[in-house]
């Protein structure tokens, strides 16, 4: 899922200090799951918004709407009935919602409610961690299924590097060294000589650095 | 409100012990600051962040939920839930610089109804320091 965590408050009260009507919109999709942008925190962020203007004798209206997904223009379309009662409107979808907003409603001010930080899973009930950075060119068949890219910190398809001690690595006490896992685990089951095996520079055009990315899939484009 | 000085203050209490104690301290003719307006719940734990912050918007100045001990929880855990949501809501209302006494959590056993009314008591004063929200 991406996952994503709420923006500060008070960042968010100074982005709508000056509007009076604000719509909340949260999405079911992923952000929903990491418990940051579902119903329930719409419920949250929109009481919290009611008890700062209650704290500043401020008259304000905060609507709340859950959109089934904010990433797909069909969902992003339930809203036109109800968003021209509002002046502002806070997403708290992943980044992709806002713009999807934006873009459909180019006339409303919207405003992002979460930062959007990774591709990732639950670990444990409350803690996420990173899994995937979306190369465009999955390999981790060859790294006994875990990812260097996303989850070593210099991104390295060679490693361990020299910064690798007890299992962990050098930036921070908290991150497993992924390159220590690889090994570890190749070695267990015998097949640490796949490692030697020569494979070409990995294509990062695929990646963000050949720009902004688009998918096209023929058999699905009416 | 009853008057310019009381100040509208919602006890979550459960169902198991803190109600209990409430019953135990009506029988000793002690009664709650008439301010105080208990919300009876089966178990602390089903209270959300939600459900803590909705008084506050609705007029309340101050909100506390009286549950179980933290070892004999009727649900296992429901009231150490309630107090880690309970500390979630201090940040909030922290962040938009309101005091974040006016909410906290309370353990109580089912014998103690002198306590549940002292802790009603001490929420009164302490809100009534503070002031409207
Ligand atoms: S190799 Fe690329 S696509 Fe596969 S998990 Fe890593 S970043 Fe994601
Ligand atoms: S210590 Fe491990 S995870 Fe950290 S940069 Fe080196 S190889 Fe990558």
């Amino acid at each position: 899922m991406i996952v994503a965590e709420p923006k500060p408050i008070k960042e968010i009260l100074e982005m709508v200090r000056d509007y009076k009507k604000i719509l909340v919109v949260g999405c079911k999709g992923c952000v929903t799951v990491c418990n940051v942008g579902g119903a329930k925190e719409v419920g949250i962020l929109a009481s919290t918004l009611r008890i700062a203007a209650r704290k500043d004798n401020r008259e304000i209206e905060v609507g709340e709407h859950t959109l089934e997904r904010q990433c797909d223009p069909e969902y992003v379309d339930e809203l036109k009935d109800i968003i021209d009662k509002y002046d502002a409107v806070i997403s708290i979808a992943c980044g992709v919602g806002p713009q999807f907003l934006s873009e459909r409603y180019p006339e409303k001010r919207i405003f992002p409610g979460v930062n959007t930080k990774f591709m990732g899973g639950a670990v444990e009930h409350g803690i996420w961690a990173e899994r995937c950075a979306g190369c465009g060119t999955c390999v981790i068949h060859y790294f006994g299924g875990l990812c260097p890219i996303a989850r070593c910190s210099k991104s390295l398809m060679n490693g361990p590097c020299g910064g690798s001690a007890g299992g962990k690595c050098e930036v921070s006490k908290d991150i497993d060294c992924v390159w220590d896992m690889i090994v570890k685990k190749l070695m267990k089951e015998g097949r640490l000589d796949d490692l030697l095996k020569f494979r070409p520079p990995k294509d990062w055009t695929t990646a963000r650095d050949g720009g902004p990315r688009r998918l096209v899939r023929e058999e699905l484009v009416k | 409100m009853n008057d310019q000085n009381s100040r509208k203050i919602i006890a979550f209490c459960c169902s198991n012990c803190a109600s209990s104690a409430a019953g135990i301290s009506h029988k000793l003719n002690e009664t709650l600051p008439e301010n105080v307006e208990v919300i009876q719940v089966p178990c602390t734990g089903r209270i959300e962040v939600l459900h803590m912050l909705k008084p506050f918007e609705n007029g309340a100045d101050g909100v506390y939920i009286a549950g179980c001990q933290e070892d004999s929880c009727q649900y296992i855990s429901g009231i150490t839930k309630a107090k880690k949501r309970v500390q979630h809501v201090k940040k909030i209302l922290s962040e938009l610089g309101i005091e974040p006494e006016r909410i906290e959590a309370f353990s109580l056993s089912a014998a103690r109804g002198q306590e549940f009314v002292q802790i009603a008591r001490d929420m009164t004063d302490k809100i009534k320091a503070m002031g409207t929200l």
